[in-house]
């Protein structure tokens, strides 16, 4: 029995499959001509670009493992915004909740080195949890209170917590050991996330899977995600039917935070093994670009969030070979978003 | 408090409040036409940059400005066929814009990392940009309220279909309206590039995009309480500057805060106090009357 609904399941993913991806294919290869076509007239060779980056990202197992690695924060950002955009909020504040996980992990990471790893690994990703949830707190907050609208809150918050993070690493947790460049001291043994054999994969992956498996659960399996969707369909029709719509609000902003979060906590803990000033190149802001082209759908985000690492690639690519800033990397990501956002009927479903 | 350390901190405010009293009053054309763009900080990006290397390149800060208010407008236009043509969500296609500014201005200012320009030469104690801005504010103020084509597209931000009854065309007026805004909010980055730092810094703009979209809740969508706003928060901007060049013993990083915390203060009390006076029809895609 459950083997044949898993059948019909993949059945009806690899029909969706065909049906969507002539199109995305199309949106893809149109972004990826109109970036070459900016590229050469700054005088740089896109086809040497893509091609250093097929050969880099598919060439070798190393290649392909940085592409996980890449892609497991975007797991956690992408459902930090499409968890509230079933309400119809629009948490923008990613890039700021995922510094200040970070940040409060670091705390537990520094203040209990003693503890063995199967206790601090789980206390620095409930601090890194509760670090974004409390970043996300505010603006969820201004919202429910109809104060402030949580777009603009959220995007001013993330220009106040890479300071918080900076204030720290400049300040009380400065590493002794390395005066030129500013970061906290090293993370003990049992601080670090363990990661697969020879790679920079971590458990953090899992923890991605998990997030967006517990996502998908919860807004099609359950009775909290029915009633996102009457409040996100209706606020004002919700509240009649008796749905605690400012709790939902506050409460849906804190969990998202909270992935957010644990984005910064896996960062700290497995990649950087420390806290420092450029925690993220902007995981937060394209875990937005995932979820708004997944949809908010739990398979469309992995998709995409697979799609957007190797986008990023060719941003590093472009630097490590041709000497193009990394920040270039945004104008493929908007081009592509642009292309989706201006055809009629969108890619995802439903909007 | 001596009376130089006032002169000091009042005359590096109208200064660096020059940037947002710009970028401020173009957002808030483009709102009063109903158009949220979410984009600005992208767009003072492209203009910072752009602005710069015509002015590293060309050698005449008038025409870098010229330039950077020209690309800046060019763009805008572009968002204006992705929102009103395509009828694309604004908020997403406003976010959207901001990467492409982020992206756009890496390239454009690569070549001048690290280069130096004389700046917007002083006229007395500012130079014409800031002598301007008040004028620009006025002007627009009289615009939006005191000419027909100022009605006509107060009427479109609130209520396109009506504004369309009455024989308007909300299309053409949301398009003029955001080249005002693009050319304003490319002057806006200009300033910051050309006359206040005289360098090109990838990233340079730090929020002030977002701070002028608070600004224009904050001047309740009125050119003329834009004034006000600019000049405080460029307030904060200069006491922290000149705090730090007094030698006063706070984090740089604490007082770096200070600008992002007073807007979500300041947005907080006004929207405690209920007095919101948005554009109706602002965020909404107009679907035309067929």
């Amino acid at each position: 029995m459950r083997r044949e609904s898993l059948l019909a399941l993949c059945a009806a993913a690899a029909s969706a499959a065909r049906r969507r991806a002539p199109r995305a294919l199309g949106v893809a290869l149109a972004a990826l001509a109109a970036f070459a076509l900016l590229l050469l007239v700054d005088g740089k060779d896109p086809l040497r670009a893509y091609r250093d980056t097929a050969v880099y990202v598919f060439g070798n197992a190393y290649g392909f493992s940085e592409l996980l690695v890449r892609m497991t924060p975007l797991l956690m950002t992408s459902v930090a915004v499409a968890l509230p955009s079933r309400l119809g909020l629009i948490n923008v504040g990613g890039e700021g909740q995922l510094y200040m996980g970070g940040w409060l992990a670091t705390a537990g990471a520094l203040n209990f080195p003693d503890l063995p790893a199967w206790a601090l690994l789980p206390l620095m990703t409930a601090l890194g949890f509760a670090g974004g949830a409390l970043w996300a707190l505010p603006p969820g907050l201004m919202r429910a209170a109809k104060l402030v609208n949580e777009t603009i809150s959220g995007l001013l918050l993330n220009y106040v917590a890479p300071l918080i993070v900076s204030f720290f690493i400049f300040g009380p947790w400065r590493s002794s050991e390395s005066a030129s460049y500013p970061q906290s001291p090293a993370f003990v043994a049992a601080a670090r996330l363990p990661s697969f054999a020879g790679t920079r994969i971590h458990l953090g992956l899992l923890s991605g899977l998990v997030c967006l498996a517990l996502y998908g659960l919860a807004i099609n399996r359950t009775r909290w995600g029915l009633e996102m969707r009457a409040i996100g369909g209706n606020a004002e029709a919700s509240l009649r039917l008796g749905i605690p719509v400012s709790g939902y609000v506050i409460a849906t902003m804190a969990a998202a935070g909270g992935f957010a979060g644990v984005a910064g906590m896996a960062e700290v803990s497995a990649i950087q093994g420390r806290l420092v000033a450029e925690l993220s190149p902007g995981y937060g802001f394209v875990g937005f670009l995932v979820a708004w082209l997944a949809g908010g759908n739990p398979v469309g985000i992995l998709v995409m969030a697979f799609l957007f690492a190797v986008v990023s690639s060719v941003g590093d690519i472009l630097q490590i070979t041709q000497g193009v800033p990394y920040a270039v990397v945004n104008v493929l990501m908007a081009v592509i978003l642009f292309i989706v956002l201006g055809q009629r009927r969108p890619l995802g479903a439903g909007r | 408090m001596s009376a130089s350390f006032a002169a000091a901190v009042l005359s590096s405010s109208v200064l660096s409040g020059t940037s947002l009293l710009y970028a401020t009053l173009g957002e808030l054309v483009g709102e009063r036409a109903g158009i949220v763009n979410l984009g600005l900080e992208g767009l003072m990006l492209i203009g910072a940059a752009a602005g710069f290397a015509a002015t590293a390149v060309v050698g005449n800060p008038y025409l870098g400005v010229a330039v950077a208010g020209f690309a800046c407008l060019a763009v805008n236009l572009g968002f204006g066929f992705i929102v009103i043509a395509r009828r694309a969500n604004q908020l997403a296609s406003g976010l959207t814009l901001m990467f492409f500014g982020f992206g756009a201005s890496a390239l454009i200012g690569r070549p001048f990392v690290g280069a130096l320009v004389s700046g917007l030469p002083r006229l007395g104690a500012f130079d014409a940009l800031v002598w301007l801005a008040a004028p620009t504010a006025l002007l627009l103020w009289l615009l939006l309220f005191r000419t027909r084509w100022g009605l006509a597209l107060r009427a479109v931000g609130e209520d396109p279909a009506a504004a369309f009854a009455a024989g308007q065309r909300p299309e053409r007026l949301q398009y003029q309206a955001l080249a005002v805004a693009g050319l304003l909010g490319g002057v806006g980055g200009a300033h910051l590039s050309v006359a206040l730092t005289q360098t090109w810094d990838e990233g340079m703009t730090a929020g002030r995009g977002f701070i002028s979209i608070a600004l224009v809740i904050f001047a309740k969508w009125n050119p003329l309480w834009a004034l006000a706003g600019a000049l405080v928060f460029g307030g904060a901007e200069a006491l922290q500057l000149q705090l730090q060049a007094r030698g006063v013993d706070v984090s740089p990083f604490l007082m770096t805060m200070v600008p992002y915390l007073l807007t979500l203060l300041v947005l907080l009390f006004w929207g405690w106090r209920r007095r919101s006076a948005a554009p109706a029809g602002l965020g909404r895609n107009f679907f035309g009357v067929e």
